[in-house]
């Protein structure tokens, strides 16, 4: 079996719908919280800022 | 040298070795290595205290470098873990303090963790993305709109092309949801996702479907024909997979 992300053409806006939405979520006192932070809204955020720089002529 | 936390990558069976992992390059250099407790495993690796707290975090996820690097190496490692053993992946930067923060989740959470690999045990994720096309204007019809004078023949002509696009793209999202019903008989669990931002995806096209689904291993020959042989008016797949199972990894508590 192969599993997708072995190969560099994944893209990156899929990896990050399954990275920043999926996964298990772990909060409580054994973690760094990272919790309450939106991670999908700052980092698409900063995606799409980015990529609209890169895409002007 | 500067302090260390740890990065959580996933959780899997306690049988795993060291030297499954050690080969694998992780989000910040360091060797990647396994933590056993009760019956599971956490894979984690090192990562630097100051690069990973959570104001750091914070303010890296919004350099797109940053947050491709670590995202396809937490990727890389959860897929090929994933190629080997059955994994519950973690959500993107979930760091720990020390060792023993990470034994403490696993005792705890075990039996979660039992019951999540579980649910992915011997199964896998595809991904269909659905996409509305030709839902570019028509090309504007001449006609009884001459007779109104330039500046209203424009803006009806305005109006009947975005009516017609607006009509396409619901055609297509009646397509993608017929597709996405069959696409749930034929597998075991789904889920969905907002469609992508197109200035994200580099498609001109809508997006109308962005789904996953959960098969058992190998037996995608079904729903890889449901996406081959879709010949629909207005919508566009595209499937990608196998993926690990980062859509079906919840530990029952959460749900």
């Amino acid at each position: 079996m192969t599993v997708a992300g072995s190969r560099d053409e994944l893209a990156l806006v899929d990896l990050l719908d399954r990275l920043l939405a999926g996964g298990v979520v772990l909060t409580g006192d054994v973690t760094i919280s990272l919790a309450g932070v939106d991670l999908v809204q700052i980092s698409l955020r900063a995606l799409i800022s980015s990529v609209s720089t890169l895409a002007e002529p | 040298m500067s302090d260390e936390v740890l990065y959580l990558y996933a959780v899997t069976d306690s049988d795993i070795e060291d030297v499954e992992v050690i080969e694998m390059r992780a989000v910040d250099g360091a060797p990647v290595h396994v933590i056993a407790e009760a019956s599971v495993a956490a894979v984690v690796s090192a990562v630097d205290a100051d690069r990973f707290s959570e104001s750091a975090v914070r303010h890296s996820m919004e350099d797109l470098h940053w947050l491709e690097t670590i995202a396809r190496a937490h990727n890389a490692v959860v897929s090929d873990l994933a190629r080997r053993r059955p994994v519950a992946p973690v959500r993107l930067a979930t760091m720990f303090a020390n060792i023993e923060n990470v034994r403490s989740l696993l005792r705890v959470r075990a039996e979660d963790f039992v019951a999540a690999l579980d649910r992915i045990r011997g199964r896998c994720e595809w991904a269909v993305k659905g996409f509305a096309v030709d839902t570019e204007p028509l090309p504007a019809t001449a006609g009884p709109t001459e007779a109104l004078g330039p500046g209203r023949s424009y803006l009806q002509r305005r109006r009947a092309e975005r009516d017609g696009r607006d009509r396409r793209s619901q055609e297509a999202v009646a397509e993608a949801e017929a597709v996405h019903d069959r696409l749930v008989q034929l597998t075991l669990a789904s889920r969905r996702y907002p469609p992508q931002d197109r200035r994200l995806s580099g498609q001109r096209d809508e997006m109308v479907l962005n789904a996953a689904y959960l098969l058992p291993e190998g037996v995608e020959t079904e729903i890889r024909r449901v996406v081959d042989e879709y010949h629909g008016g207005r919508l566009r797949l595209e499937l990608t997979g196998p993926w690990a199972p980062y859509s079906f990894s919840t530990l029952e508590s959460d749900q």
